[in-house]
């Protein structure tokens, strides 16, 4: 499938900020199930970009803009040609030995609860344990945006069982972990199949290491193996690793961020799904 | 307090303070001992009285940087110096330079490579469980290929030629202005003394460590002179007087967070002329607040940025991201074969024999001998969670067997160490008080450097054993003489 994202991220302050700077991580690398054909990263405003590439081996960028700045806006366009593996990665650019992915996080720590259901549905095979994971946190969560934000936990997303990808992927974490199988956070897009190609986030899923099959990417938000309709960008333990933009900033005051994604497949055309630009706002400190 | 048999550094084993037995006097002790022995009660009451006022007026220098809380000297402080001949301190010099070489090696190893992990010597989930175990070092080689540049190695003596270590700093250990003061202070209080004994000069510690931290400037290479500052929490941590000290006798910038910013992936420093590059930074501040870009993403005293920065090598901090596994307590357990591992040698420094329960002979002797050993758990601090076994009820010690049992990796074992003694003036005249020691090794791209001294923390309590400044813990001049 040719995969085209045009996305934007725009971050709009009271005031003039100085000493602004973002580290990006909107940027996929290619693995034998996905090929980047071309991807370009635009910003409004005048400044430096610099590549580099994190603990996991994602490919980061810093931007640097000249001089105070109000708005700070991003565009990101590119198109990728992914192949249906149904969720098994190969070729893949690993720096990192997989045993630091059980490591558990500030964002992933297991209350009693979710070791129960660690113990529950371990059934000692790390495929089959993660597919019963999948299916319980699709049957059991219901999606939710207006519950959880960005700071919340694994544990309270799954006490409350509802969320926004991003718990879903914190809450699989957390179970793998607790089985002792090494799991990663993904954040990407994803083509949706009912046909809204505009969205407001980027999507966030899971992979588990499977013995004999390798890393295997789970979707416990929509219940399924990651697909071709799947644009892998960023992994680490956990939503925080994988963040597209993390910034900071002096003086500005009151910060407003709009996130606008839309993902399809080339040749598929906005339909009767198609929503308006969403907008997202979060104060940040 | 009950009292432990220990080895008193003036008088030997043998003899006690009551004796007053010349004859009885250690080598190295023979002119302190006289000096004691010259000075009525009423001489030590008035030289404490003056130290105290000394320490009194360094305080208002310091009051000047910061808070009016800095100008209390909260550490008390000993007049009478601990003495180590040239002859043991050689020994130790040896022994700490190698033991802070095996800790680099260790560090660029399980950044890199990781051979010690793939011979088998330590578990690698023990390493890369850690939360110490920073990932976004691996793979990652500072400038000059350095990771702990400034170590601080605790040692404890219990005889005449035993000593252990018994923890090794590599974040940012603190201490070093204690060990510079002390000795202003001393040679102020009785020069007299210095010409009777020929003392090692501690005075060249900024100097070295400028020196070592000029050695691994990434802008070396190009020949300009490296702009190192020192970067702190701010004047609300409890060191801050040091850091202060510190910038001001290596003359180099105090800054915090705020005075530094990336652009470009290089690093500045806000001055009245302009932004200017900053090469080093010795940095007191601890990995988890010095980028919110990368770490805790509510730190306000860091530097966004900063880990770019440090990733292109255009920047070196001091010490390393990510040394903070070196000084974990399960990774101190395997220092002995992490010695031989990377230098071929054997330790020259004895770690504190420590049981690892999580080795099923290891647990059965700990199980067999609780009633004298202490056991801490393995990520344990502030003695939490720990068994003194001597100081335990029988009811304590099988309710802590239990536990053991339960869950024995999360345990290690060592036992109860009767701490040197060193003769300390109280109210109640010169007395035995334990003490340790941390010598301060400092490591550049150029090699080792080590000034002849250390600081000397002693317990002002009779019979304690813990010698932590929060604890009522004072401190010493330390002096290594030649003889």
């Amino acid at each position: 499938m040719r995969i085209r994202v045009d996305y934007s991220t725009i971050y709009e302050y009271a005031q003039a900020a100085s000493d602004v700077l973002q580290l990006l991580r909107v940027q996929p690398a290619g693995h034998d199930g996905q090929h980047v054909v071309h991807w370009r990263i635009d910003t409004e405003v005048d400044g430096h970009l610099r590549r580099g590439e994190d603990a996991f081996g994602n490919i980061t960028h810093m931007f640097y803009p000249d001089g105070p700045v109000q708005r700070v806006a991003l565009h990101v366009t590119g198109e990728v040609d992914t192949i249906e593996s149904h969720g098994v990665l190969t070729g893949s650019y690993e720096r990192l030995p997989p045993t630091v992915y059980l490591r558990q996080t500030e964002l992933t720590q297991p209350d009693d609860a979710i070791k129960q259901l660690a113990r529950q549905l371990d059934v000692g095979d790390a495929l089959a344990s993660c597919h019963r994971l999948t299916g319980l946190l699709y049957d059991s969560m219901t999606f939710d945006a207006d519950v959880t934000h960005a700071h919340s936990d694994a544990a309270h997303a799954f006490a409350i069982r509802a969320g926004v990808c991003q718990d879903y992927a914190h809450v699989f974490l957390s179970v793998a972990r607790c089985m002792g199988i090494p799991a990663r956070y993904v954040s990407g897009h994803l083509v949706r199949a009912d046909g809204f190609i505009t969205q407001p986030a980027a999507h966030a899923w899971a992979e588990a290491l499977i013995p004999d099959l390798g890393w295997v990417a789970f979707d416990p938000t929509n219940g399924m193996c990651a697909t071709e309709a799947y644009l892998r960008v960023a992994v680490g333990l956990d939503y925080r690793d994988c963040a597209p933009v993390r910034g900071a900033r002096r003086g500005g005051g009151m910060e407003t961020m709009n996130v606008a994604v839309t993902t399809q497949a080339t040749g598929q055309h906005p339909g009767l799904g198609e929503l308006g630009s969403q907008t997202q706002v979060q104060s940040q400190s | 307090m009950q009292a432990i048999p220990a080895f008193d550094e003036m008088f030997g084993s043998g003899e006690g303070y009551d004796s007053r037995s010349p004859a009885g006097v250690t080598h190295a002790y023979r002119a302190i001992r006289q000096w004691l022995a010259d000075s009525p009660p009423e001489l030590m009451a008035a030289r404490r009285a003056q130290a105290e006022l000394f320490f009194r007026r360094i305080g208002i220098t310091f009051a000047v940087y910061g808070d009016a809380q800095a100008t209390e000297r909260l550490i008390p402080f000993d007049i009478v110096p601990r003495i180590i001949t040239r002859t043991e301190w050689t020994r130790l010099e040896k022994g700490l330079t190698q033991r802070v070489r095996a800790l680099n090696l260790f560090l660029a190893d399980i950044y890199g490579a990781q051979e010690i992990l793939k011979a088998g010597i330590l578990p690698a989930e023990l390493v890369l469980m850690n939360p110490a175990y920073c990932l976004h070092m691996v793979g990652r080689t500072p400038p000059g290929g350095v990771w702990v540049h400034i170590a601080g190695i605790d040692l404890v003596r219990t005889g005449s030629d035993d000593f252990y270590v018994l923890e090794d700093n590599a974040r940012t250990p603190s201490g070093v202005s204690y060990m510079l003061e002390n000795r202003e202070v001393m040679l102020k209080l009785v020069p007299e003394l210095f010409d009777q004994v020929k003392v090692a000069p501690v005075e060249t510690y900024p100097e070295k460590l400028l020196e070592t931290l000029a050695s691994v400037s990434p802008r070396k290479q190009r020949g300009s002179n490296p702009t190192c500052v020192l970067l702190t929490p701010g004047q609300f941590n409890s060191a801050f007087y040091e850091h202060s000290f510190l910038a001001d006798k290596l003359g180099i910038e105090l800054v915090e967070g705020s005075d530094l910013f990336v652009r470009d992936d290089i690093v500045f420093m806000r001055t009245t002329e302009g932004p200017q590059r900053v090469d080093v930074i010795y940095r007191r501040l601890d990995d988890d607040f010095i980028d919110p870009l990368v770490f805790n993403p509510t730190s306000m005293l860091g530097v966004p940025g900063l880990m770019a920065a440090y990733a292109a090598g255009n920047v070196t901090l001091a010490n390393a991201v990510g040394t903070g596994i070196a000084d974990d307590k399960a990774i101190y357990s395997y220092m002995p074969e992490i010695v031989r591992f990377y230098t071929g040698e054997e330790p020259i420094l004895a770690n504190v024999p420590t049981w690892r329960c999580r080795e099923p002979e290891a647990l059965m002797y700990v199980l067999d001998h609780l009633p004298e050993l202490v056991v801490k758990e393995v990520d344990g601090s502030g003695g939490y969670g720990m068994l003194v076994g001597p100081h335990a009820s029988k009811t304590t010690i099988a309710a802590f067997a239990a536990k053991l049992k339960a869950n024995p990796e999360k345990f290690i074992a060592q036992p109860t160490l009767a701490l040197s003694t060193c003769p300390t003036a109280t109210d109640g005249g010169v007395a035995a008080r334990h003490v340790d020691l941390r010598p301060f090794v400092l490591t550049g791209a150029d090699g080792v450097r080590i000034v002849p001294g250390g600081l000397t923390r002693v317990a002002m309590t009779a019979g304690s054993l813990v010698v932590n400044s929060s604890q009522g813990g004072g401190t010493k001049d330390t002096w290594i003489i030649d003889g």
